[in-house]
C-alpha cells in the first residue's frame, strides 16, 4: 500500500477581509477554502475543479505553503508540513513546484531564459552533475524549445514557449509533486494540446504526480485520473475520473458538466442544459447549510441548515450532498 | 433576396515600424437575419479585426481597409467600409452593435448602468433621461437582471462578471439592432454563466431576428450556436461552411488538425491528443504559399512543391462548402488513413 | 457617510495635535535660545531673561505646549501690568520681533498668499489641464511635440530662476510693473485692476511651474484612458469622437488630479516662499522664511508650520470626499 506523496486534511485559508477607514480592524473574512481533504499518490493527476471563487487555486498556493494555512493540516511525503517555517520549507521546495497560469506574468521579463532556469538551482545550491548549463539546455531540449536559445529573453517567445520554459523550471530539480495553476487556459487552442501532452509525457518519465487546477473540465477529463469539484471553499465531490464524468452524483457537478460544451453539433443540439439560476453567493457571507443551496434546484430545508458532510457513497467516490443525484448505468 | 450583411473581397492591413501587418486577408462572407455565424480562430487570426472593420471602430487614419461591406438595411444598402465615417458612426449601436470580451471593463467605472444604457437609448429616440431610465429598466428585466428597477441605478462594480455581460447585452440591443457581433462574450466567464448567456443570446436573436455574428476560440461554443461557421487562419478563411458540414466533414487540415487536438468531456478514452506541431505565423512575414504549411501534417500528399509555392484559394468542395487548401478529395481521404 | 466623516475628522485633529507637538519639541530640542535672540546686541541678561519669562520660555516644554493650546481657544496674555500684552483667539502667539500678535501678523499675510494661490491654480489648471488634453489628442504631432517643450522647460526651470527673468525682462522691462509698486497690496473688492497688476506676473510664474506638470499628467492619463475598454464601447454605442472625449475619456481621466491639484493648492496655501520673495510679496511665505533666517522667530514660526500644515490635512480631507464623489467605486457604503 503506496504513501500518498499529499495528503491534506480539513484544510482551511480564510483571509480577513476589512471593511472600514483608518480605525477599523478587520471586519468579515474571505472563507477561500473552508476544509478541503484531499489525498495524491506517486504518478497520479488529480484535477481539481470549480469555477470563480471556489478555491481551487487557493488549495493549489496553500499546499506549496505559499499561503500559511488557517487550519488543517498538509502531509508531504509522510511528514507533515503545516507549521514549518519558511526557512524549514526551502530543502523540501525542491520537490514541490509549480506552474503558474500566465506565461507572460510568471516570467521575469528581464532574465534570460537561462538565468530563470538556472535560477532554481541556485536557490537550493545544487550544481548538476555535466554543469549548469549544460542541464539547462538538456531541460530547455525535453520540453521542447531550442537550447540555442538560452540567452534570449522571455518576450522573444510566444505564449507556448513561455509556457515550456515554466514547466522547465518546474521540473528542474526533478520534484515528485507538481501544481499546475490552469496551465493552458491563457494558451491558443492549437498550442494547448502540445503543453497537455508534453505534461503528460514528463508524468510518465518521471513518475511525477500533478494537482492540476484548472476550469476546463474538457481539459481536465482527459489529463487526470481523480477529479475533484469544488464550490464556494467546499469540497462537493471526489470521484475517479470516469465515474465523476460518466455517473457525476452531486446536482452541481451535474449542472457543471451540463453546462460544457462539446464541440458536436448533434450532441450539442440535443443535450439537456441544467441552467443554473442566480450568481455565485459572495465568499464572504456564504450560505448557511450546504453552500450550494442558493441555485439547487433541488434544495430542501435541510440543505439550508445542516453542511453536508463529505462521505464515500461507493468506492473512491465521495460526495457531500443531503439529496445525491441517482446513480447512472 | 441578399443577406442583411455581405462583406466581400475585405482586406485590412496596419502599417507598423515592423513592417505591414496583414490582419486580414480576401474575407467574403454574408450573415442573414435569423442566422448564427460563427468565425473561429486563434489569437493572430484576424477574427477580430474583421468585424471591428464592419463596425468602422478602426482608425482609418492608421488603417488600410479595401473590400466592401454592405449592410442592405429597409432605406438601402450601405458599404461601412467606403461610406463616410459620419454615417457610419450612426449606424453604430442602431443598426448594427457589438460585444466585447472582457465585461468586468467593457463598462464606465463612473456612471451608473442606468445612465449608460440610457445614452446608447436617447443617442437615437427622443426622451428625456427618466425616459431613458424606464427603457433601461425594460432591457434589463429582459435580459434577466433580476430587481432590475433598483439595479438600474446601480454602479458596474455592484455586478458580477456574468451580469455586466448581461447588461452589455442589453445595452447592444436597447436601439433593436439587425446585426449583433459578439467578440468573445463568454471566454472570460466561468461555464455556468457561459451556459446562460449563450441561451440568452440565443432568445435575443430569435426576439429580434437578428444576424448574429459570433467570434470565438472555443469549438464547443460554436458547435452550440452556430448555424454556419468560418474558420480563420493567419489572417484568412481557411474553410467555411454549415456547422455539420465542418464538424463531420472537415476539408482543412487545419480544421481536422483542431478538432483532433481539443479534448472532449464525453470523450473519456484518454487517446493521446494529436498536436497541431509549430506557432502560428507572424502577420508581418506571412510565408510565401500555403500559411498553413509549417503545421501542416498532410502537405507531403500534394506533389510538386505545390504547398510552398502557390497561395491555394477559397475553393467550393462540396456544396456551400468552402476550402483554402491545395488538398483533393482523394489526397485527403488518403491522408488522413483512409477516412 | 456620517460614521466616515467623523472618523476621518478625527484622525484629522489627532494628526494636528501630533504635528504641534513635534514642532514644539523640535525648537526645544535646537541649540538656539529664542529670549537670546528678542532684542539683539543691545540686551541686558536681565532683559533677556525677563523676556524670557514673558514669552513663557521658561517653564518646561509640555507647559508651554499646554499654553499654547489654551490660548488658541480663549487668547494669551503676555506678562504683567503695564508690560502686559493681551492677543485675542485665537492666540498663535506674540512676536517679539515685529511687536505684535502673531495672528494680526498672519491675518495680514494670508490674503495675499490667498490670492496668489488660487489665480495661479486657477491659470495652471486651464493651461496645463487644456494643453494636456490638446497634446493627448494631437499625439506624436506638432502640437504634441510643442506642448512636450513647455513641459521640458516648465519642469526645469526653478522658479527663483523663471521668476526673476519674467520680472526682469518681461515685467520691469515693458513698464507693466512699477519697481516701487512691486508686491503693493490692493484688495480685490476695491480695486481690482491694481490687484491684477500686482498678482499677474507671479501668478504667471507660479503657473509655469505647475502647469508643466499638468501638462505631462493630463496626457498620460488621457491617452492611457482612451485605450480602455469602456471608450471602446462608446465608440460601438455610437457616439461621436467628441462626446465620448467630453463625457467619457476626461470624466475618468481627469479625477486623479481633482486629489493632486487639491493638495498641491492647499501646500501653495501655507506660502510660496521664492514667489513672494522675487515679487515683494508679504505673504506667509515671505513671513516664515523671516521668521527662521533673520529673527528666529518662534511663535511665528510655529504659527505659520501649523497653519499650513491644516491647509493641507483639511485639504486631504476634502480631496476625498470629491473623489468620491466621483468615483462611485471609492465610496464607503
Amino acid at each position: 500500500m503506496t504513501q500518498p506523496i499529499l495528503k491534506i486534511t480539513g484544510l482551511k485559508k480564510h483571509f480577513p477581509v476589512s471593511t472600514g477607514g483608518v480605525f477599523s480592524k478587520g471586519k468579515g473574512v474571505v472563507k477561500a477554502v473552508d476544509g478541503v481533504d484531499l489525498e495524491i499518490f506517486p504518478g497520479q493527476t488529480i484535477g481539481l475543479v470549480g469555477e470563480s471563487g471556489c478555491g481551487k487555486t487557493t488549495v493549489g498556493r496553500t499546499v506549496l505553503k505559499l499561503y500559511e494555512p488557517t487550519a488543517g493540516t498538509i502531509e508531504f511525503n509522510g511528514e507533515d508540513i503545516t507549521k514549518l517555517t519558511p526557512k524549514q520549507m526551502k530543502p523540501r521546495r525542491s520537490q514541490m513546484q509549480m506552474i503558474f497560469q500566465d506565461p507572460f506574468a510568471s516570467l521575469n521579463p528581464r532574465q534570460t531564459v537561462g538565468t530563470l532556469i538556472g535560477n532554481t538551482f541556485d536557490i537550493q545550491g545544487i550544481t548538476p552533475e555535466g554543469g549548469k548549463t549544460e542541464e539547462i539546455q538538456r531541460l530547455m531540449k525535453r520540453v521542447g524549445l531550442n537550447p540555442e536559445h538560452i540567452n534570449r529573453y522571455p518576450h522573444e517567445f510566444s505564449g507556448g514557449q513561455r509556457q515550456r520554459i515554466g514547466v522547465a523550471r518546474a521540473i528542474a530539480l526533478k520534484p515528485k509533486l507538481i501544481v499546475a495553476d490552469e496551465p493552458v487556459s491563457a494558451l491558443d487552442v492549437s498550442i494547448q494540446a502540445q503543453v497537455v501532452n508534453l505534461l503528460e509525457d514528463l508524468q510518465e518519465e518521471f513518475n511525477l504526480s500533478y494537482l492540476f487546477v484548472a476550469h476546463d473540465l474538457s481539459v481536465v477529463q482527459h489529463i487526470s485520473d481523480r477529479v475533484v469539484v469544488m464550490y464556494l471553499g467546499k469540497v462537493m465531490e471526489d470521484a475517479d475520473k470516469k465515474d465523476l464524468f460518466l455517473n457525476p452524483r452531486h446536482p452541481y457537478t451535474r449542472a457543471l458538466l451540463s453546462a460544457v460544451p462539446v464541440p458536436d453539433p448533434k450532441i450539442g443540439r440535443a443535450r439537456e442544459r441544467i441552467i443554473l439560476q442566480g450568481d455565485l453567493p459572495s465568499p464572504v457571507n456564504p450560505p448557511a447549510g450546504c453552500v450550494f443551496n442558493t441555485r439547487c434546484w433541488k434544495a430542501q430545508d435541510k440543505c439550508r441548515t445542516e453542511v453536508p458532510a463529505l462521505v464515500q457513497i461507493s468506492t473512491g467516490h465521495k460526495l457531500a450532498c443531503h439529496f445525491p443525484e441517482p446513480a447512472s448505468a | 433576396m441578399s443577406a442583411f450583411l455581405e462583406v466581400k473581397n475585405l482586406n485590412v492591413s496596419f502599417p507598423t515600424e515592423d513592417g505591414l501587418v496583414q490582419a486580414s486577408n480576401d474575407i467574403s462572407f454574408s450573415v442573414d437575419r435569423g442566422e448564427t455565424l460563427a468565425v473561429v480562430g486563434e489569437s493572430g487570426s484576424g477574427k477580430s479585426v474583421t468585424s471591428l472593420a464592419v463596425m468602422g471602430l478602426h482608425n482609418r487614419k492608421s488603417t488600410n481597409i479595401s473590400g466592401s461591406a454592405f449592410l442592405n438595411l429597409e432605406s438601402g444598402p450601405i458599404d461601412v467600409i467606403s461610406a463616410p465615417e459620419e454615417q457610419v458612426r450612426r449606424l453604430r449601436g442602431k443598426s448594427m452593435s457589438m460585444i466585447f470580451q472582457d465585461p468586468m471593463s467593457a463598462l464606465h467605472p463612473y456612471y451608473s448602468i442606468g445612465d449608460q444604457l440610457s445614452e446608447a437609448w436617447r443617442l437615437y429616440n427622443d426622451g428625456d433621461k427618466k425616459a431613458g431610465f424606464k427603457r433601461a429598466t425594460e432591457m434589463l428585466e429582459l435580459v434577466g437582471i433580476p430587481d432590475a428597477s433598483k439595479r438600474v441605478k446601480e454602479f458596474p462594480h455592484q455586478f458580477s462578471g456574468g451580469m455586466r455581460q448581461r447588461v452589455m447585452i442589453a445595452m447592444a440591443l436597447i436601439n433593436n439592432p439587425a446585426l449583433l457581433i459578439a467578440d468573445e462574450p463568454t471566454t472570460a466567464l466561468d461555464v455556468t454563466v457561459q451556459s446562460q448567456i449563450l441561451q440568452l443570446l440565443k432568445d435575443m436573436q430569435k426576439e429580434f431576428n437578428m444576424a448574429v455574428i459570433l467570434i470565438t476560440h472555443d469549438l464547443g461554443v460554436v458547435a452550440e450556436v452556430a448555424d454556419r461557421v468560418n474558420v480563420m487562419y493567419a489572417g484568412k478563411i481557411v474553410e467555411q461552411g454549415v456547422a455539420d458540414g465542418i464538424y463531420y466533414h472537415a476539408d482543412h487540415p487545419y480544421t481536422i488538425g483542431l478538432l483532433n487536438s481539443i479534448p472532449r468531456v464525453d470523450q473519456l478514452d484518454g487517446k493521446r491528443l494529436i498536436a497541431i506541431p509549430g506557432q502560428p505565423p507572424s502577420l508581418i512575414n506571412l510565408p510565401q504559399g500555403c500559411s498553413f504549411r509549417s503545421r501542416c501534417t498532410f502537405a507531403d500528399q500534394v506533389p510538386g512543391n505545390l504547398c510552398a509555392t502557390v497561395a491555394p484559394t477559397l475553393d467550393e468542395k462540396d456544396s456551400a462548402h468552402f476550402s483554402r487548401c491545395h488538398l483533393t478529395e482523394k489526397q485527403l481521404v488518403a491522408a488522413r488513413g483512409g477516412k | 457617510m456620517l460614521k466616515y466623516l467623523v472618523k476621518r475628522i478625527s484622525a484629522t485633529i489627532v494628526v494636528l495635535t501630533l504635528i504641534s507637538m513635534s514642532v514644539f519639541l523640535i525648537f526645544d530640542v535646537l541649540p538656539m535660545d529664542p529670549a537670546r535672540l528678542t532684542c539683539g546686541k543691545s540686551c541686558s541678561p536681565a532683559i533677556v531673561e525677563g523676556n524670557r519669562h514673558r514669552l513663557g520660555l521658561d517653564v518646561p516644554v509640555q507647559v508651554q505646549y499646554g499654553r499654547w493650546v489654551k490660548g488658541l481657544f480663549v487668547g494669551r496674555t503676555y506678562g504683567e501690568g503695564q508690560a502686559e500684552i493681551v492677543c485675542s483667539a485665537p492666540a498663535f502667539g506674540y512676536s517679539f520681533n515685529r511687536h505684535e500678535c502673531v495672528t494680526d501678523l498672519l491675518k495680514a499675510a494670508f490674503p495675499i498668499t490667498l490670492s496668489l494661490a488660487l489665480g495661479s491654480f486657477v491659470l495652471w489648471l486651464l493651461v496645463g489641464v487644456s494643453l494636456g488634453i490638446v497634446a493627448a489628442r494631437f499625439k506624436n504631432r506638432w502640437p504634441d511635440r510643442l506642448s512636450n517643450v513647455f513641459v521640458l522647460v516648465g519642469t526645469s526651470l526653478p522658479t527663483f530662476i523663471s521668476g526673476i527673468l519674467i520680472l526682469l525682462f518681461v515685467a520691469l522691462k515693458f513698464g507693466f510693473i512699477n519697481a516701487i509698486d512691486l508686491g503693493k497690496w490692493h484688495s480685490p473688492f476695491t480695486d481690482p485692476i491694481g490687484w491684477l497688476n500686482t498678482f499677474i506676473f507671479p501668478w504667471i510664474t507660479l503657473a509655469l511651474a505647475y502647469a508643466a506638470t499638468y501638462t505631462r499628467f493630463t496626457r498620460s492619463n488621457v491617452i492611457e484612458t482612451s485605450s480602455e475598454d469602456y471608450i471602446r464601447t462608446a465608440r460601438a454605442k455610437g457616439l461621436s469622437e467628441k462626446a465620448i472625449l467630453r463625457k467619457h475619456t476626461l470624466r475618468a481621466a481627469l479625477a486623479p488630479i481633482v486629489t493632486i491639484a487639491g493638495l498641491d493648492f492647499a501646500g501653495l496655501l501655507g506660502g510660496a516662499i521664492i514667489t513672494e520673495g522675487i515679487f515683494n510679496l508679504p505673504g506667509l511665505g515671505r513671513l516664515s522664511i523671516r521668521a527662521v533666517l533673520n529673527d528666529y522667530d518662534l511663535p511665528v514660526i510655529v504659527a505659520t508650520t501649523m497653519l499650513a500644515a491644516t491647509f493641507v490635512v483639511v485639504m486631504n480631507l476634502v480631496v476625498d470626499i470629491l473623489y468620491a464623489y466621483i468615483d462611485p467605486r471609492v465610496r464607503v457604503a
